[in-house]
């Protein structure tokens, strides 16, 4: 590929994507526990196993913080040629089956390494933040329009048995974002674990329904073999029993807790992605505002953005969702989180430390107004006292 | 005749003449019979609302 283009109206493209083999951090980060239980082998020191877990949740918030962010947007006349070069698509393509390589080691691993309790759980967790990044990489190809990338990402989604996330996602989330009917959308004042209660059933429930009435429309059955929320979960079912039958019952508590902790990765994302914030209705009080890139919270952060694929770009992600990793842009006036998503989602799990740091922030993002913000009802009078102008 | 709709947001194209059968509306159904609360299949930023025709029907519809 050239680096100069003359595109129709006369602009010279000379654009140089200088992150562009750095992308190559993505697939490659999902590969930690892989390298983790090899030198965990090789050394005799079963603890490595944790090195995923610990580096996610300990050591990216401090990196993010040493690179700190990276505003650069790629020009617009290089977007399109951006959109449309191969190598940025078939990185994500190559992510798929790394997901399923890490949960079938993981299982090979404490089925025939012989880890105490402590080391059991460290592997458990670290596939556990993998199978969240599975969600990730199913998130960012299962946006695109063809339909080979939607089948691809209902495959991904199968690994941490999230698969009604296609669904939920793409038809309810990115058409509620930011209105308190979306239950991945969290409130100003609801802690996350109130928030999972009310997000990972919801994502459950809408699925269905939304799975139900399109078949319905079809004409055909919801027990369809076209049913999108059985698809992925027949995939989930028969790989799981696979690799229950291939190593042995030990490996139960593995699955079920790195599939928890994938569930937890993207409930922690939700939590962090549009806290707070709200659509308004239009004039007529009728339909919400169409959804703009203040309506999501954004993070520039270098090197977590590097691994996420871009996630952290969800400002421009929601505006305009078909949008490729490699082209999402900054937004100055976009909301902005204080650090990237490991950081956001470790300042989570203490809800008083996380209203002390975000609710000035949600506040910020109305000029002070509350009232504009997205409230949780159980917390209204409390919060509206506490922050009224 | 038939009449073309885009998206807004993310220029996808509904065309009466090939419908959208995975969303359940056979070719040939017409826009009119497109309930009020569809959103765009591919971005569901946009809803029915928001779609304009297209002034050139004779481009292809869908694709990237």
């Amino acid at each position: 590929m050239s680096d100069a283009n003359t595109i129709s109206d006369g602009v010279t493209d000379t654009y140089r994507d200088k992150k562009r083999y750095f992308w190559l951090l993505s697939p490659v980060w999902v590969l930690a526990p892989v390298f983790s239980v090899y030198l965990a082998y090789i050394t005799g020191i079963g603890s490595f196993v944790w090195f995923t877990f610990v580096f996610w949740y300990f050591m990216i918030p401090v990196i993010d913080w040493m690179l700190g962010s990276d505003p650069n947007n790629p020009p617009p006349e290089a977007i399109e040629r951006l959109e449309k070069e191969k190598y940025y698509r078939y990185l994500t393509y190559i992510t798929v089956p790394l997901h399923y390589l890490v949960l079938i080691v993981g299982a090979w691993a404490v089925a025939s390494m012989g880890l105490g309790w402590f080391d059991y759980l460290g592997l458990a967790l670290s596939v556990g933040i993998i199978n969240g990044l599975a969600i990730n990489t199913g998130h960012e190809i299962g946006h695109k329009k063809p339909k080979f990338e939607r089948n691809l990402s209902k495959i991904c989604l199968a690994v941490t048995g999230y698969g009604h996330f296609h669904t939920e996602h793409n038809k309810g989330h990115h058409k509620d974002v930011a209105t308190p009917e979306d239950p991945a959308s969290a409130r100003m004042g609801e802690s996350i674990y109130r928030f999972a209660m009310r997000e990972i059933p919801g994502a459950f429930a809408r699925a269905w329904n939304t799975e139900k009435q399109r078949l319905g429309r079809k004409g055909e059955s919801t027990w369809s073999t076209n049913n999108e929320f059985l698809q992925p979960l027949v995939i989930t079912v028969v790989f799981y029993a696979a690799l229950i039958a291939f190593f042995g019952p030990i490996v139960v508590p593995y699955l079920l807790m790195s599939m928890a902790g994938g569930y937890w990765f993207l409930t922690s994302a939700n939590y962090i992605e549009h806290y707070g914030l709200l659509r308004q209705k239009e004039a007529d009080g009728g339909r919400y505002e169409r959804c703009k890139p203040h309506h999501s919270w954004n993070s520039n952060h270098l090197f977590s953005n590097l691994i996420l694929f871009h996630l952290q770009r969800h400002s421009d992600h929601h505006a305009w969702p078909t949008r490729r990793y490699q082209s999402l842009r900054n937004f100055d006036d976009a909301p902005t989180l204080p650090s990237g998503y490991p950081g956001m989602y470790a300042l989570s799990l203490i809800p008083p430390l996380w209203e002390a740091v975000m609710n000035p922030r949600v506040l910020d993002a109305y000029d002070g107004d509350v009232l504009l913000a997205n409230i949780d009802p159980a917390k209204r009078d409390k919060i509206v006292q506490r922050y009224a102008l | 005749m038939t009449h073309q709709y885009e998206c807004p947001a993310c220029g996808y194209i509904y065309d009466e003449e090939v419908g959208e059968p995975d969303e359940g509306f056979s070719p040939g159904t017409q826009w009119a019979a497109i309930p009020e609360e569809w959103f765009c299949p591919d971005c569901a930023v946009r809803d029915k609302a928001d779609f304009s025709p297209v002034e050139d029907p004779r481009r292809s519809a869908g694709g990237e």
